[in-house]
């Protein structure tokens, strides 16, 4: 358990060496077994803390690894305090199965790019699994930090990691561009996160998460009747930081251009790290967060948008991976709408279920790609369930996982979600079960369009051998990835087939381990409870359950109707909607809203600046050097005809002087003489008679 | 029987030292220059030595004999000078001898 402190470290080592030393030595097996193994030790270690938690009751241990910021005093609210951050990483039970995820995920997913990214050349590979390994190394200090800082430290990592990542094709414009978009869009969550940061250490004295806890419990919640204070204003920003990171409302837009990556790379952003450091961020605070039911309510509310958005625009998308990346969004949209209703443990919960089914989702569509050569459109694809069985069966686990079928993982922690939205408001809980029902349909939709009906892409070689095509250079045809790639694929499936078992709620006759073996990390020991969670009968609980089920079933009819059964319904139904069909494809033009509005905004008053600047900046220093140079002239001027001219008007005059005066010295003796005779006459004449 | 005064002897000087400064002034041999500065001197030791008569007094004779004695050295350098001078320039004239000007 003092050992946790390795986790982080050992993809860090490996993100190093592989940076180093690999691009230029390693071969491309070399670079990813180096990269997989070490999150590999990262799991083992994370298992063994996890069972060495388990074994104890107390269930909190901090680690201090180093000083990290010595005390400093700093201002804060009452009065003087002391700014101390220790290196210090914490081990309880959410950050426990965060390391489980993040390791364990990460592990499949470094395994399958090790088949995936096969075809780049060998100084890209490594330089991919460095990117990866160091993604993973930011994220686990994010998991592991017990301050506010050291979880920025992995905060800002993994927003560097991301851009890398996305932009890992960096030749190609469009992901160059993803890469930034979704860089600067976390900046701007970034300066809600640093702002939240700030007041905590401001009000509060301390950044460690605990300190801070402790801290608000003794403070009044600041419900309606009290007013929006200290506490929700930190939340608010907090959460803007979420929203950056977790791709809410407003700024979702980076994560669908993110599929501008290499598969992994969004199975990893979109299942393991990035996305869900926003959720876990939220429910790290929970106690904070708890004490701020005004901005509990925004967090909700942004959620269920959040997610019914996402889910209408996953509807019409054709790019394989836009589907998913939708569907994320929409994921994630329900966990916050979770830890909005307070729910904290049921949104941990579904981060874990998610994290399986999405990893497996967007791993299999890498599969699809890659067996369809490098083909994203689901309109070119389709009947590939003969081609690539196994692919098949592991997205189809995927899909029933995501729709909420029992007894998928997605069942339990979806159910848990709606079921306390439904204690807290009827009108989140239809809408969340609406979301639900589309969930069905696209997930559907997707999987029908891509595994059934008759295969729409283009031909191949028949004459060639089936199989692996790629390197021989010509293509040909659909064919199963490499077992490298599908063992990775049934391992996440067996997640997401088991995953949910955990989390059985008492009316299907489980005891809901996971929620109570996270309840330590969301409450503060001795402090009362905050609102006791009135309950349903359990008649009642199943009667929503079963009508969640029976949506669901509808959205996959649905879908198996107008995309199976008869595919040109879909057509006639884009037709007849046109216009919310293209609303729909172009994504509510909220990307267009904010170039013509923040991106125009910005680029306009960047203008607006640059003009001043030119005008008005540059005119000064150049009206400065024009007055100096105007004022040397003059000075030149003055000194050349006044100055000089003086100088030499007295040089003339001596001069002059010296033409008339010199004749006097003639150089002969006798008129020197005669000159003494003269003075001594004048002389003697003076005495004589002046006497 | 003509008496000779001190008078006398003062008119004497005076007229040698006013030849004497004549000659300096418009000869232009340096060598008569040279003599009438001889001229002058002696002028004044002539107007020492009635004096120191007159007076009863023997330093005026004195210092007659150290003019006198000064006056040898004095000839001796001034020589030497307008010999070099004559080697250089071949001329004795003093109108010659305006180099130092401007």
């Amino acid at each position: 358990m003092d050992l946790i402190w390795l986790i982080p470290l050992f993809p860090g080592v490996g993100a190093v060496v592989n940076g180093l030393v690999g691009i230029r030595y390693f071969s491309k097996r070399a670079a990813g077994l180096l990269a997989a193994a070490t999150m590999l030790g990262s799991f083992v270690l994370s298992v063994n803390a996890f069972l060495q938690l388990l074994g104890t009751s107390d269930r909190y241990h901090k680690v201090t690894v180093a000083t990290w910021i010595p005390p400093i005093p700093l201002e804060t609210a009452n009065g003087m305090g002391s700014l101390e951050v220790p290196w210090a990483f914490v081990l309880d039970p959410l950050s426990s199965m965060m390391l489980l995820i993040v390791t364990g995920i990460g592990f499949l997913i470094h395994v399958y790019s090790i088949g995936y990214i096969n075809h780049e050349p060998r100084a890209g590979v490594a330089r991919f699994f460095c990117y990866l390994n160091l993604f993973c190394f930011f994220m686990l200090t994010l998991v592991l930090g017990s301050n506010f800082l050291v979880m920025f430290v992995g905060w800002e990592g993994v927003g560097l990691c991301s851009y890398l990542l996305i932009g890992y094709w960096y030749k190609k414009q469009s992901a160059s561009d993803a890469g930034k978009k979704a860089f600067i869009t976390n900046r701007i969550g970034d300066w809600g996160f640093v702002m939240g940061v700030f007041l905590v250490y401001f009000t509060f004295g301390t950044l460690d998460f605990r300190g801070v806890a402790e801290a608000v419990s003794t403070m009044p919640v600041e419900t309606a009747a009290v007013g929006f204070g200290v506490v929700s204003l930190i939340c608010l920003f907090l959460f803007v930081g979420a929203t950056g990171k977790s791709a809410q409302i407003p700024l979702y837009v980076w994560l669908p251009d993110a599929m501008e990556g290499p598969t992994p790379v969004s199975a990893l952003i979109h299942a393991a790290t990035m996305v869900t450091a926003g959720v876990y961020m939220v429910c790290r605070n929970a106690v904070l967060f708890s004490h701020a039911p005004i901005v509990m309510e925004i967090i909700a509310v942004v959620g269920v948008i959040t997610a019914l958005m996402a889910a209408t625009i996953g509807l019409v998308q054709t790019d394989i991976k836009r589907v998913l990346a939708y569907s994320t969004v929409s994921q994630l949209g329900y966990m916050f709408l979770a830890t909005g209703v307070g729910a904290f443990g049921a949104a941990a919960f579904h981060l874990m279920t998610h994290a399986f089914f999405k990893a497996l989702l967007f791993l299999g569509s890498g599969s699809v790609i890659h067996g369809m050569n490098e083909e994203q459109d689901m309109r070119k694809m389709g009947g590939l369930k003969l081609h690539m069985p196994v692919t098949f069966i592991t997205m189809f686990i995927g899909a029933i996982a995501i729709a909420g079928i029992p007894p998928f993982a997605g069942f339990f922690s979806k159910d848990e979600i709606l079921y306390r939205t439904f204690l807290h408001s009827e009108v989140l809980w239809g809408l969340g079960v609406v979301t639900a029902a589309m969930t069905a349909f696209y997930m559907f939709r997707l999987i029908n369009m891509t595994f059934f009906g008759s295969y729409r892409g283009p031909a191949w070689d028949r004459a060639g051998h089936q199989g692996e095509g790629h390197d021989g250079g010509a293509w040909h045809g659909p064919h199963e990835s490499s077992s490298l790639m599908t063992v990775p694929l049934m391992v996440l499936s067996l997640g997401a087939i088991m995953a949910g078992f955990i989390g059985i709620p008492a009316a299907l006759g489980g005891s809901n381990a996971i929620e109570r073996f996270l309840e330590p990390s969301f409450v503060v020991a001795g402090a009362q409870h905050v609102e006791e969670v009135h309950h349903l009968s359990h008649a009642a609980e199943l009667g929503l359950m079963l009508f969640s089920v029976l949506i669901a079933v509808g959205g996959i009819w649905l879908a198996y109707r107008n995309y199976v059964q008869r595919p040109e319904t879909a057509a006639r139904m884009a037709e007849s909607w046109s216009t919310q069909h293209r609303l729909l494809t172009n994504k509510y033009y909220v990307d267009e809203l904010y170039d013509s509005t923040v991106i125009r905004g910005t680029m306009g008053s960047a203008n607006g600046l640059w003009t001043v600047d030119k005008r008005v900046v540059d005119g000064t220093v150049n009206g400065a050097g024009w007055t100096t140079l105007a004022m040397s002239w003059i000075s030149h001027v003055l000194d050349k005809y006044v100055v000089d001219g003086f100088v030499n008007f007295v040089a003339w005059v001596c001069s002059e002087a010296s033409y008339i005066f010199r004749r006097a010295q003639t150089g002969l003796i006798q008129n020197y003489a005669f000159a003494t005779l003269l003075g001594v006459f004048a002389f003697i004449t003076w005495f004589l008679f002046a006497q | 029987m003509f008496e000779i005064t001190p008078l006398h002897y003062s008119l004497l000087s005076a007229a040698l030292f006013m030849i004497g400064v004549i000659g300096v002034l418009v000869r232009r041999n340096i060598i008569i220059i040279f003599m009438s500065i001889e001229l002058i001197l002696n002028a004044v030791n002539i107007n020492l030595v009635a004096l120191s008569s007159q007076l009863q007094d023997l330093s005026g004779q004195v210092f007659v004999v150290f003019v006198i004695a000064v006056a040898a050295a004095e000839a001796a350098v001034g020589l030497g000078i307008i010999i070099a001078f004559y080697r250089n320039k071949e001329t004795v004239n003093i109108d010659e001898m305006q180099i130092m000007r401007w």
